[in-house]
């Protein structure tokens, strides 16, 4: 962070003059227009790399996501929009390059913004699209087996296309030397557990290295999403991952309707910030009792449970669905809160604030817990920063970042809460982060439902103008999700980028294992908790 | 350590009285839609909104009522858009849950013939799961998980979650199949000891559900694996993963 000494003006203002000081003194012929809480701006995209590089380590910008697009039946070109943060502003500028169809290659913005390096070797799977100065192109989101020169987020290759397997070989990188053994793991593991790769390095039980490999549930989720209603697009969203549903579809409702100036009545916007916050408790709570699972400690694990099937009991009672499924839509909610559903969720906060409390306050006096979680694990202040850590994993590691706050979105800037920061950056840390907002998150729901005014539900999106687009953000369970939508000609959905916090997390994992040993990394692996199709999508 | 025995015993026991006592999911669940055949005017909206294909309607052919409008659970994602807007409101969620199917006929794979026939006999009351996640987006798989806690506890009715496909009786598989994970299905598959049943747990494995078929979905478990019990739902309550397991072991 470190962005409050820089001398910019806070505001609008402030964000605004920063960007077009940097702009013209760099002698960028950019256009820039501003859209609510969004600035976009297009540039040559031989600028991309000195603007990122500005941004991001002068004026305390961070680069929050990065996608591509096929624009070719507008323009003839491919277009990288980059997403430009700048934490307590509240306001994100889009920056847009155009790479040319004959001429398939930008410049990397990895060597100078490290937090670029997936978006843009998923862009190369994708599009098709070559990051030059990259120094890791391998194939990120497509596997070896796949056919090289197709690429199925480009608009000429078919939904159902069907993709023979062609034989190729994946290098993970290795250590090479006496006694250094290769341990692959997955991607079928062995709990109940989604599916990913796991290469270890170790000498003995000591990891030397650990690399991941991932995207094996790609289910072509943002491409299924193009030419669908803003409608539609909602049940994909809720099912890009299980336990991020409701923030997954928040942020892609927020995104369509900021899109088409649709303003949302007050009351679902209430509706919606209780239901992030239940889908908060029923996470933390379950992963705190989840990361018991990885010490061993049984009596842990199954209090965490019995507390996080009472959360998701509640969801079911109150909203129908124990993902919190089938609640938002563009344009405001479908369900209500009736007073008694709200006696309801306050009984029950009672009732699992107490518990939690106990349970919590039993596991950090337990001598055989703690001896497994402290000085576990540990994520470098400086790795999370660069790599753009989101959620309580970087709020462990020192980094006090959170939408909630920096990014405001519904009802948050109405209601009072702490963001808590530890600075070990171990598993304790992240546990403790997750303790503490679970007190939060409860004392956020009862404000809600205290200031909830009455009011209508839902209104009629507005229309989508055709090829804008937007970002809408909201912060998960795990972390801030950045969702990218424009609309096609005909008022569908042209493209839909999800970027999620476990996107951002992932990368950081492999970085915590190294001196450790290799049975800690389920601990560690379970203390950050991410999803794989999150990532995957 | 007197402390945890204190809390447990505080604590009581949590465990649900589900399946010997029927469950009823609170007003406003959203379980299979139903039609009321005397509402319907037969306009072919819901087909129309449903986007993973669910609801068939046959136009024209309205004296044949029975067969006029068909509803695959295997398809459902229980979003509800078509009783929201079926402008005759013919069409309410109602509360069914309890979903699971066997499959029509037993296919085969590797030679190995689906054992449905007999499995109680075989496997009576000690059954080992390996859960397969071939692409899930974790919804399945964290009611899975919720089985092994205290609540729903599946091992007082004789089963167990397993490590190895080595060691396991039923693959309770979730996700559409993805290209990805296509070669890995396939091993787990032939590293499980026959005799073996295979379960498609959620919608996705039912049928590929929300992905269909695309370029990286195989579009459900039976187009890679011999299916023998199909459980509805996205995801599937708790109770009717219980229901299913029960169904696909004959009890």
């Amino acid at each position: 962070m470190g962005n409050n000494d820089t001398g910019n003006k806070f505001g609008k203002e402030g964000f605004i003059e920063t960007l077009l000081k940097v702009v013209n003194s760099s002698g960028l012929p950019a256009q820039v227009e501003i859209a609510g809480n969004e600035v976009h701006l297009a540039i040559p995209k031989e600028k991309v790399a000195e603007l990122g590089a500005h941004l991001c380590r002068e004026q305390g910008f961070e680069l929050i996501q990065l996608l591509g697009n096929d624009e070719r039946e507008i323009n003839g070109h491919f277009a990288l929009y980059y997403v430009f943060a700048q934490n307590h502003e509240g306001l994100v500028a889009l920056v847009k390059i155009v790479v040319p169809e004959g001429e398939p290659s930008f410049p990397s913005l990895t060597p100078v913004v490290p937090a670029a390096h997936w978006y843009e070797r998923e862009i190369r799977d994708f599009f098709g699209l070559e990051p030059k100065g990259h120094p890791d192109i391998r194939r990120l989101a497509l596997h070896k087996d796949w056919p090289k020169g197709l690429f199925p987020l480009r608009k000429d290759f078919k939904l159902r296309t069907e993709v023979p397997r062609t034989g190729g070989k994946f290098t993970f990188s290795r250590v090479e030397g006496e006694g250094v053994m290769q341990i692959p793991v997955g991607p079928i593991h062995a709990g109940i557990i989604e599916p990913g790769h796991f290469r270890f390095s170790a000498v003995g039980e000591n990891v030397l290295n650990l690399e991941a490999r991932f995207f094996y549930t790609h289910r072509g989720m943002e491409k299924t999403a193009e030419g669908k209603t803003p409608r539609q697009g909602v049940l994909l969203a809720e099912r890009i991952c299980g336990a991020c549903s409701f923030s997954h579809s928040s942020a892609y409702c927020l995104a369509v309707e900021k899109l088409s100036g649709t303003v949302i009545p007050r009351r679902a916007e209430f509706i919606r910030t209780v239901g992030l916050e239940l889908e908060r408790l029923y996470n933390h709570i379950g992963d705190v009792g989840n990361i018991c699972a990885g010490v061993g400690f049984a009596f842990g694990t199954m209090h965490g449970a019995r507390l996080k099937e009472e959360m998701q009991h509640l969801n079911e009672t109150v909203f129908g669905s124990r993902f919190l499924r089938g609640i938002n839509t563009p344009g405001g909610v479908r369900r209500d809160l009736k007073a008694e559903d709200a006696r309801l969720i306050l009984d029950t906060l009672e009732r699992v604030e107490r518990e939690f409390r106990e349970l919590t306050e039993i596991l950090l006096t337990t001598e055989s817990y703690l001896d497994r979680v402290q000085g576990t694990g540990i994520l470098r202040p400086e790795i999370a920063r660069a790599l753009h850590a989101v959620g309580p994993a970087a709020r462990a590691a020192g980094i006090g970042r959170d939408a909630r706050r920096d990014l405001p979105h519904l009802v948050y800037q109405s209601l009072e809460f702490k963001v808590p920061v530890y600075a070990e950056g171990d598993v304790l840390s992240r546990v403790k982060v997750r303790i503490d907002e679970t007190f939060e998150s409860i004392g956020l729901i009862r404000q809600a439902l205290k200031l909830m005014p009455p009011g209508e539900l839902r209104v009629l999106l507005g229309e989508l103008p055709p090829y804008g687009y937007a970002v809408g953000i909201t912060e998960s369970a795990r972390g801030e999700n950045v969702h990218f939508v424009m609309a096609g000609p005909d008022g569908t959905v042209f493209r839909h980028m999800v970027r999620s916090a476990s996107y951002c997390n992932w990368a950081v994992v492999p970085s915590t294992v190294p001196g450790n040993i290799v049975p800690d990394f389920p601990l560690i692996n379970k203390s950050f908790e991410l999803c794989y199709s999150c990532l995957d999508r | 350590m007197l402390r945890l025995f204190q809390k447990s015993i505080k604590t009581g026991i949590v465990t649900t009285s589900y399946p010997e006592q029927p469950d009823f999911p609170a007003e406003g669940f959203r379980g299979l839609p139903a039609r009321a055949q005397e509402k319907c005017h037969q306009c072919g909206n819901c087909a129309e909104v449903c986007l993973s294909g669910a609801i068939t309607v046959r136009q024209g052919d309205s004296n044949t009522s029975g067969v006029f409008w068909t509803l695959d659970p295997k398809r459902c994602l229980f979003c509800g858009y078509c009783a929201e807007d079926c402008p005759s409101g013919a069409i309410t969620m109602g509360r069914e849950f309890e979903l699971a199917e066997r499959a029509e006929m037993p296919e085969l794979a590797d030679g190995v013939k689906s054992e449905s026939d007999n499995v109680k006999k075989i496997f009576g009351r000690s059954v080992h799961i390996r859960h397969l996640d071939a692409g899930s987006c974790n919804g399945c798989d964290w009611e899975m998980t919720t089985l092994t806690g205290p609540v729903y506890d599946v091992q007082r009715l004789g089963f167990d979650f397993v490590a190895s496909p080595r060691h396991a009786d039923i693959l309770m598989v979730t996700g559409p199949v993805t290209r990805n994970l296509e070669i890995a299905a396939l091993k787990t598959y032939r590293a499980t000891p026959a005799p073996k049943l295979v379960v498609a747990v959620g919608t996705c494995a039912c049928s590929g559900g929300i992905c269909g078929k695309n370029y990286t979905s195989a579009g459900g478990v039976n187009q890679i694996l011999p299916v023998d019990v199909y459980i509805p739902g996205c995801p599937p309550r708790p109770q009717a993963l219980i229901r299913g397991l029960l169904k696909a072991v004959g009890r």
